[in-house]
């Protein structure tokens, strides 16, 4: 069975050039995963380079295995083979016609020639044909100066025009559709590449784009009028190589060559994607994804993307202590540290520490090597984790699989986990597996839309006993396969039964373990929770508070799971972070820090892969990185931590765990041998397995940063008006 | 070697003033008047040449000089002067003429119908050498791209037109005007209200100027 939908398609109508153009589509979806047996390569001659490649290779995957490229618009490396822009024609020797490279298998001996008369004739034509329904509105498009049109014009194009219909009355003009409140559209400027359709069938399986309409009046729209609400609908703006579809909320904001390109990561989910901040005078317009094939691949969700305008808002831009009155007054550094030192000096020790969801590595060790200064013990991590001492073992709370081997994966049991909007990337690679290598997911948890179909085995717990016990009928899947998974979320381990859980999915996984392959994964959500199990923070914001400390130290700490009514009345909360939210409204001084955007930051993500964050921007006002207020903290107390600078800090971490700073390398966790064997005499309790984000309007805000992003908000209320649209609709129809 | 001679040639060298090989220079000086140095075939020898040592000529040069010759000379054009039509004009109530590629002072046009022309494409403040030009833009209300704010430094600017190039509009341009110094600095870091005011100021003169030139664009 293939899933692909093209292929599927063609392979439907049987002809022979189907049948070639089909097996093509699957080799190069495929062909990096099944090195197995490998046929006999065959050998073409790319402008006479001679160069062999594997039987099913395009011409133009073979003419770019010599660095040749060919000229593109509908083709994309990640995406079906369409063929029709028809810009990558191109002359083969004893063809009667030009072929488009980017659909034709290569035969052997054949020469095809990229830079002939022919070609190059071709591609003028092309070119010519595309520009004479496209307007000219360079000057106020805002995909200007990153346009492959206009690039592809520019090299490929004839020097003149033809057009003579100066008066416009032929000149195709299509109505903009209203897809959203994050992508804008141009219609009139679209050339039909549809890749953007076929980005919505395959990766993010919603299947809402489509053409409408032949020729001169095809349109790419949804048919009905219908927001593209997806978490991956921002991917659509990088993949379209013309201004048809913009990133509304930075619409005529700036131009591509007055920008600053910083390379960073992304925080707002535990993927860790790779990111590329721009930003011009100080200030973050907008966020695009960087390749990395181990993480991201090019894609970017849709909260990394566009919840970059709530680094602007609610933030903390002054330090601020409560007066005796209730109210927090901003004051000087000076007189912020002296407070906070006081206040640490009466502690005795009785210090603890709580670090959110955006602190990072560097920021949490200098908050440990404080408190542990000042004598006090307790540093966790606002999220849970099993009781007991889980997080001393690494594969304990890693996705073990790795993010890019769950492609391999052929069964996958999600457990209290919604992937799709917990890890949108995660999910894209299970969907990729789902469509090209068969896989067969189960779900236990609630019903959601994971994108792809999955049995939803129901959300009872004692189903993760059956499943765990051989004795459900998915086991039998799961232990049939060559690479399966089991996929815990990181919010279900927080349950009181989430030790046994962990012991009963890990015992299993014991038996399921490969060779080099590891099937236990957990899911986490926060960007930081990886990063601070490796450093030594406990889990579960339950610890600080039990111990009752006078002095706590919120460090990022914005998910509102401490709250004043759990503190000793005489407790000292100090908030260190960079948004006034859940933490900053409970804090008796505050600490401004510096968002992701605007430090130099280590976050380990959910695979247990250390990368960095650069600063793109200065922190506004007088707030400073985090490590460094803790360090200026240390200082004035009286009990200065021994590094000045970001690389004296860094050398710490690598004793703490050398794998912290080899950045972008993956750490393997090894095997979870030591699973928490006596929570596995505690039993599973019956409430039923839930997931938090269950719907699209669940995932916009989720953190201090999406929760001040205005596009945010937008979304979630153009989320709230399809439903009802929807919902007016069906009763219309039941009437 | 004569006294008029050694008068004559007194400019020139001491050894001709004073040589002994008086016969060579004798017989040298009947013909043309040479070269000082010896010039190779096809190169032209630019400075001054031997002067003439004919009787002749010392005589005419001896008369021009007592005579003072080029003084009256000079006194004749003076003279001719007084006749002739003066070359200033009466500025500031009297100006030259302009060409209508004249590059002056900057100016932000509309259309006709009142709105302003510039769409905020930002090709002329990335075109700029000299980075005299700000933009920012947004939206505005109805859709359409626009600035929010259009500033030029004129004491960063060269007036090098580059910007009235760029413009696929027409919308900035250099008009014919140049009376726009100030006393302050400030004065002359123009935002686009100025911009904007400069080209109603101005419109139809750099309309004209546009008409007279668009065949040469």
């Amino acid at each position: 069975m293939i899933r692909a939908p093209l292929v599927k398609a063609l392979s439907a109508l049987g002809s022979p050039t189907h049948q070639i153009a089909s097996r093509a589509v699957r080799t190069s979806a495929i062909v990096a995963q099944t090195p197995a047996k490998a046929p006999e390569k065959i050998e073409v001659f790319v402008d006479d380079i001679p160069v062999q490649v594997l039987p099913g290779t395009t011409v133009l995957q073979a003419a770019a295995l010599v660095g040749v490229e060919i000229p593109r618009f509908c083709y994309h490396e990640r995406l079906a083979v369409a063929g029709n822009c028809r810009m990558c024609l191109v002359e083969v020797e004893k063809s009667p016609k030009p072929v488009a490279a980017c659909a034709m298998p290569v035969m052997k001996g054949w020469r095809i020639k990229t830079n002939s008369d022919l070609t190059r004739k071709a591609r003028e034509g092309v070119m010519e044909f595309l520009l004479m329904n496209h307007p000219l509105d360079c000057p106020i498009c805002d995909q200007g100066g990153e346009c492959d049109l206009q690039d592809q014009a520019m090299a490929f194009g004839s020097d003149r025009s033809r057009f003579t219909d100066i008066h416009y009355t032929g000149k195709r003009a299509v109505e903009d559709k209203d897809i959203g409140p994050l992508v804008k559209t141009i219609m009139t400027r679209c050339i039909h590449c549809t890749r953007c359709v076929r980005f919505a069938s395959e990766i993010a399986g919603v299947d809402d784009l489509g053409t409408t309409g032949r020729g001169n009046d095809m349109q790419i729209g949804t048919y009905v009028e219908k927001l593209f609400l997806t978490e991956l609908s921002g991917n659509v703006i990088d993949l379209c190589p013309v201004g048809a579809l913009t990133n509304k909320p930075y619409s005529f904001v700036a131009r591509p060559w007055e920008i600053r390109k910083v390379s960073s990561i992304d925080v707002l989910d535990a993927v860790g994607s790779n990111i590329v901040v721009s930003t011009r005078t100080n200030e973050v317009l907008r966020i695009l994804p960087r390749e990395n094939e181990d993480v991201n691949e090019e894609w970017l969700a849709d909260k990394s993307r566009f919840a970059c305008d709530g680094l602007k808002r609610q933030r903390l831009i002054a330090p601020m202590v409560r007066m005796p009155n209730g109210e927090l007054q901003a004051v000087e550094w000076e007189g912020a540290l002296i407070a906070v030192a006081k206040a640490l000096k009466k502690a005795n020790g009785q210090v603890a520490g709580v670090a959110g969801q955006l602190a990072d590595v560097e920021a949490m060790v200098a908050l440990k090597d404080l408190i542990n200064r000042l004598e006090g013990e307790t540093v966790v991590t606002e999220q849970g984790f099993i009781k007991g001492s889980g997080t001393d073992v690494r594969a304990n709370y890693l996705l073990n699989s790795t993010i890019a081997g769950l492609e391999e994966a052929d069964a996958v049991l999600l457990v209290g986990t919604n992937p799709r909007y917990e890890a949108p990337l995660v999910n894209t690679r299970l969907r990729k597996a789902y469509v090209h290598n068969e896989l067969q997911i189960a779900s236990i948890g609630p019903k959601v839309d994971l994108s792809y179909e999955h049995d939803n085995l129901g959300s009872d717990p004692a189903l993760i006993k059956d499943v765990c016990s051989g004795s459900h009928a998915f086991s039998k899947v799961l232990e049939g396969a060559k690479k399966p998974a089991i996929i815990i979320g990181a919010d279900l381990l927080e349950r009181e039964d989430g030790a046994a859980i962990h012991a009963t999915i890990v015992e299993y996984c014991q038996k399921l373990k490969k060779p080099e392959w590891n099937p236990f994964n957990v899911l986490q959500n926060n960007a930081a929770q990886v990063g601070a199990y490796d450093v030594g923070y406990q889990a579960g914001a339950d610890r600080a508070i039990k111990a009752q400390p006078k002095v706590l130290f919120l460090l990022n700490a914005d998910a509102g799971k401490v709250t004043r009514e759990q503190l000793p009345k005489d407790c000292f909360v100090v908030y260190i972070g960079s948004h006034g939210d859940n933490g900053a409204s409970i804090a008796d001084a505050v600490l401004p820090g510096a968002a992701y955007t605007e430090k130099q930051a280590i976050y380990v993500n959910t695979e247990g892969r250390p990368q960095q964050t650069l600063p793109g921007v200065s922190p506004p006002g007088m707030a400073r990185e985090d490590w460094k207020i803790l360090r200026a903290i240390s200082e004035v107390v009286g009990t200065p931590l021994p590094y000045d600078t970001l690389d004296e800090l860094r050398s710490r971490l690598e004793d703490i765990s050398p794998h912290l700073t080899r950045l972008g390398e993956l750490e393997p966790a090894g095997f979870n041998e030591t699973g928490a064997q006596a929570a596995i005499s505690k039993s599973i309790s019956g409430v039923a397995i839930d997931v938090k984000q269950k719907e699209l309007k669940d995932y916009f805000m989720t953190d201090a940063i999406s929760r001040a992003s205005p596009t945010m908000a937008k979304c979630i209320s153009a989320v709230n008006k399809q439903q009802r649209q929807d919902e007016q609709s069906k009763q219309s129809v039941a009437i | 070697m004569s006294l008029t001679m050694r008068i004559f040639t007194a400019s020139r060298n001491g050894q001709r003033m004073f040589g002994t090989n008086g016969a060579r220079l004798l017989a040298a000086k009947r013909t043309e008047p040479k070269d000082i140095v010896e010039v190779a075939k096809g190169y032209v020898y630019v400075n001054n040449k031997e002067l003439s040592m004919e009787f002749e000529d010392i005589t005419d040069r001896a008369a021009t000089t007592m005579f003072f010759g080029e003084l009256f000379r000079g006194f004749g054009v003076t003279l001719a002067h007084i006749f002739k039509e003066p070359a200033t004009i009466n500025y500031p109530f009297e100006k030259g003429p302009l060409s209508p590629r004249f590059r002056g002072e900057h100016a932000l046009r509309r259309y006709p119908s009142g709105e302003e022309r510039c769409i905020a494409c930002k090709l002329c403040e990335a075109i700029c050498p000299a980075q005299a030009i700000t933009i920012e833009a947004e939206e505005r209300a109805d859709g359409s791209r626009r600035t929010t704010r259009y500033d030029i430094d004129m004491t960063k600017c060269i007036y090098c037109g580059f910007c009235q190039e760029a413009c696929p509009v027409d919308a900035i341009v250099e008009g014919p005007n140049f009376e726009f110094s100030t006393e302050t600095h400030e004065e002359l870091l123009y935002n686009k209200e100025k911009l904007l005011c400069n080209g109603d100021k101005w419109e139809s003169e750099i309309a004209s100027n546009l008409q007279a030139d668009h065949l040469y664009r």
